[in-house]
């Protein structure tokens, strides 16, 4: 199928927005859109940010997972307490796929699910001593744990339990960072919010603990991973690109990381930021506060590895400049062979992604380095700022949709015919059995990593076997086989 | 009277991001703008117009200001 017209795709959002009721309709018109490059400011064309309509199927989550699934779950020497009913911790344990070295329940707690485990008793008459105790038994039971945080879910917040006075009291009884996060998922629209908590909750409560403390040696080269999770080995296929030109990664946030890093991050020379709409927050903070500067980067593809390579070392001296020269150098014989390889498998094939709040549009440029096309693309919980972002990665009318709904999407695939949906586990069975290649771009369904060099011919090899898979050819809904060969049969 | 946090880009313009709106505008015009005195009527880059209460001498940016909507 060929590129869609401006007009093409106009009337495709019109005839999708049909079904709706006027209301409903009126408020989905404004969360989709026909992208524009044109445009400065992604506000003129898409609302997003918004909350989601009652009664359609959205994809998002809640803050408690913006929070506790997203930001503080991948620390992985503090213990996450999923402070409430038992359901939010055990559905969101280890499914994110953040990895880390460490002996679990030694010193490392990733894949473990901590929980005040409520009932009935607790929201009557108050959790607080429940918490406590908690607290006073994790430290017998794991006493190698460097700090503990309570993620609050609804019910905290519904019954008004302190646990701010908890932690502070368990603070100075034990001595370790507790670190109270209300984060109720009633709060805000998406897990947005709680990604925005997590970040002040670290700012509050830890960022500061070693200001004034000048024991940590610095080197004019300390850099900050922020916002880079290590999804399947993420952080560490990026991490290595950067020690090769020369730069000491001092702290990753907060895949694989510590709470040790995130307390020496005040002393970088540079915050690296990959996932903005998650981790900006903390990222202003720094700038403002310790004047710290911050810069997006964008690991996924060669093309775009390279830009950002050049933009970080633009940041440092000489020797950084060459190390950037240098690393870019030494891989391309790497990336072009994978490129050599995959592009005529791939080429042309074209894509639809709906992901989070970064992948939207980081994974483009390393679509286009496979010579795919991104035909649609949209944010689960983005924001203006990412929209502005993506206006000028995505070709001129192709689809934007922000919040998608489980039928929109499902009627834009119907449509556009793309030979590839990116997007995660709640869509992909249901565009599977449509026939369409899918693939899980939240946990790069269970492989990875997909940044850096390393990642790239992952990546390349994960959508060929995807796209090529010979099962596409040979399967179709039995009821459409039967209408093409023979007319169905009228029942005796 | 929305918390501002203002920081300069890598051209040199003044950024002006309001969270809790999800506004990040570049500063077109700035009333006053020399290191004695800074702030007044600022126009950003979709026209919108806020106001600074004048300071001197200039703040260090980046910095957050509350600033009042025109």
């Amino acid at each position: 199928m060929a590129a869609m017209t401006r007009e093409e795709t106009e009337a495709l959002i019109q005839e999708v927005l049909e079904v709706y009721p006027e209301k409903a309709k009126k408020d989905r018109e404004k969360h989709l859109a026909v992208n524009d490059q044109s445009l400065e400011k992604a506000n003129k064309c898409i609302t997003s940010n918004r909350k989601s309509l009652p009664g359609v199927m959205t994809i998002r989550g809640c803050a408690y997972a913006g929070s506790k699934g997203v930001v503080w779950g991948p620390i992985k020497d503090m213990i996450h307490i999923s402070h409430g009913p038992v359901g939010c911790g055990q559905y969101s344990r280890a499914g994110r796929r953040n990895y880390y070295v460490g002996t679990t329940g030694v010193n490392t707690f990733g894949t473990m699910n901590f929980t005040s485990d409520f009932t009935e008793k607790d929201i009557v008459f108050g959790g607080d001593k429940k918490l406590a105790n908690l607290i006073d038994e994790i430290e017998v039971l794991f006493p190698l744990n460097k700090g503990i945080s309570i993620q609050s879910e609804c019910p905290i917040g519904l019954i008004g339990d302190d646990i701010e006075a908890v932690a502070k009291v368990k603070n100075k009884e034990h001595g370790k960072t507790i670190v109270p996060v209300r984060c109720e998922g009633f709060r805000g629209v998406s897990q947005s919010l709680g990604h925005h908590i997590a970040n002040d909750a670290i700012r509050d409560w830890v960022l500061e603990k070693r200001d004034g403390d000048d024991s940590f040696p610095t080197t004019p080269y300390d850099v900050a991973v922020i916002g880079d999770y290590n999804i399947g080995g993420d952080a560490w296929a990026s991490r290595t690109l950067l020690e090769e030109m020369g730069l000491r990664v001092v702290a990753q946030w907060s895949g694989d990381g510590t709470i040790a890093e995130i307390e020496k991050t005040p002393k970088v020379k540079l915050n690296l930021i990959h996932c903005y709409r998650s981790m900006n927050y903390i990222a202003r903070h720094m700038e403002e506060k310790y004047s710290i500067p911050w810069i997006e980067y964008n690991f996924f593809g060669p093309t775009k590895i390279a830009e950002s390579l050049r933009r970080i070392a633009e940041h440092f001296d000489d020797t950084i400049k060459e190390g950037a020269e240098r690393v870019i150098a030494r891989y391309k014989a790497e990336y072009d062979a994978v490129i050599e390889k995959y592009k005529p498998r791939l080429e042309g094939k074209r894509v639809m992604l709906y992901i989070g709040g970064l992948r939207p549009r980081h994974v483009i440029g390393a679509y286009e380095d496979l010579g795919m096309e991104v035909v649609g693309t949209g944010y689960e919980f983005g924001h203006n700022d990412d929209y502005d972002r993506t206006i000028k990665e995505m070709g001129n009318a192709t689809l934007l949709y922000d919040d998608v709904t489980g039928y929109e999407f499902e009627e834009f695939v119907k449509k556009v015919q793309p030979d590839l949906v990116g997007s995660g586990i709640k869509e992909k069975y249901i565009f599977q059995k449509m026939g369409v290649p899918f693939r899980q771009m939240h946990s790069w369904d269970y492989s990875g990593p997909y940044h850096g060099y390393d990642g790239f011919a992952i990546f390349a090899r994960d959508m060929d076997m995807t796209i090529n898979n010979p099962c596409w050819k040979s399967f179709k809904a039995p009821w459409k086989t039967e209408a093409a060969s023979e007319p169905v049969k009228a029942v005796a | 009277m929305p918390s501002v946090m203002l920081r300069k880009r890598e051209d040199g313009k003044l950024v002006f991001y309001v969270a809790k709106k999800d506004l990040e505008e570049t500063i077109e015009s700035l009333e006053f703008d020399s290191p004695e005195k800074w702030g007044g009527e600022v126009v950003l880059g979709d026209g919108s117009k806020y106001y600074f209460e004048p300071m001197e001498p200039a703040p260090r940016i980046p910095t957050t200001l509350q600033a009042k909507r025109l």
